[in-house]
């Protein structure tokens, strides 16, 4: 869903900016609460995976694709704020290099996909994560609802913006009900790629996966590991 | 829980596939339009798309220009892609880490 340039008119590019330039400070100085040494490689592996499956676009119906925005997987890996960090290096890369998404939409494509699907996918998670019972095979579920839901309501922010500054008059009944049920099917293949991913990363490293930190043996300390790990 | 692999093996696997995706795999993804470029199309606002800024760079719309092999160009840009990112959220990591002591 990377938004060219000219589909929003430049008071709402300029907002969505300040909005992302906001976001991102903020998630630079809150993500070192969640980064240190030992958690930082995942960080890096995480905006490198993101962008490669970004690269795969999966036929959702005929003549339409749809890719994994990564919001929610980057968010229940490496935490909320790291997550943001790791989606925008991503979308500057795409922007600057590969001119995809453009570069005055880049605020709004931040906000999109760095913001919002970051933090929808999160919160998300974490409200389903208090209902399933607390065991690990519980993460990648909460987390795959998280990710269903996190890329309609990107969507629909879209739609919102493009109802408020749109540079084409477009009825904001359709706009909303094409944008949403097209994302409702994307959201599908999200959910799946974000259920293998973090299915996978919690059978091999479970201790370095946020979105686990809560369960009784989560982030083992060097004494669990040693009790644990004979 | 256990861990069943050490911290280097995940980073240089994880790499690895991450290459493999970007490299090899992304020949053989759907080119249609995706659910934003499809919708643009339908309510007729795909023309409002401006020429992008960036699309002289040497790898614009994931190809490599001057690589006439469509598997090559690709491939190559994936390769580039992958490793701008990573390299780009390392640096980004080294000012933001604190150290664990």
């Amino acid at each position: 869903m990377h938004v060219p340039d000219g589909f929003l008119d430049a008071p709402t590019s300029v907002t969505t900016g300040i909005v992302a330039v906001a976001g991102v400070a903020l998630a630079l100085r809150r993500s070192r609460g969640d980064l240190d040494d030992r958690v930082a490689p995942l960080a890096g592996l995480v905006a490198t995976f993101v962008f490669a499956a970004q690269m795969l676009n999966f036929p959702v119906a005929t003549g339409t694709s749809g890719h994994l925005l990564g919001g929610a997987l980057a968010a229940v890996l490496v935490g909320p704020w790291t997550a943001t960090l790791c989606i925008t290096v991503v979308l500057l890369v795409q922007a600057l290099v590969f001119a995809d998404g453009g570069l005055t939409a880049l605020g709004t494509n931040v906000t999109l996909m760095a913001l919002v699907g970051v933090w929808v996918g999160w919160l998300v998670f974490a409200l389903v994560r208090r209902v399933l019972p607390s065991r690990a095979r519980s993460v990648p579920v909460a987390a795959a609802i998280g990710a269903l839901l996190s890329v309609p309501v990107a969507a629909a922010v879209f739609a919102a913006l493009f109802v408020l500054g749109g540079t084409a008059p477009v009825p904001a009944g359709t706009l909303f009900g094409a944008m949403i049920t097209w994302h409702v099917v994307i959201g599908i293949g999200e959910a799946v790629i974000t259920y293998l991913v973090v299915s996978a990363v919690m059978s091999v490293r479970p201790d370095l996966v946020h979105g686990a930190q809560h369960l009784p043996t989560g982030r083992s300390t060097s004494a669990d590991r040693e009790s644990v790990t004979p | 829980m256990k861990q069943r692999i050490s911290t280097r093996t995940l980073v240089l696997g994880g790499l690895a596939v991450c290459l493999l995706l970007a490299a090899i795999v992304s020949f053989w993804v759907s080119g249609h339009p995706d659910g934003l470029e499809h919708v643009a199309e339908t309510l007729g606002f795909a023309d409002s798309a401006g020429d992008h800024g960036s699309a002289g760079s040497p790898f614009a719309d994931y190809g490599t220009k001057g690589v006439d092999s469509g598997f090559l160009s690709g491939g190559l840009a994936g390769v580039v892609g992958v490793l701008l990112t990573g390299a780009l959220m390392w640096l980004l990591l080294r000012l933001v880490v604190r150290r664990r002591d």
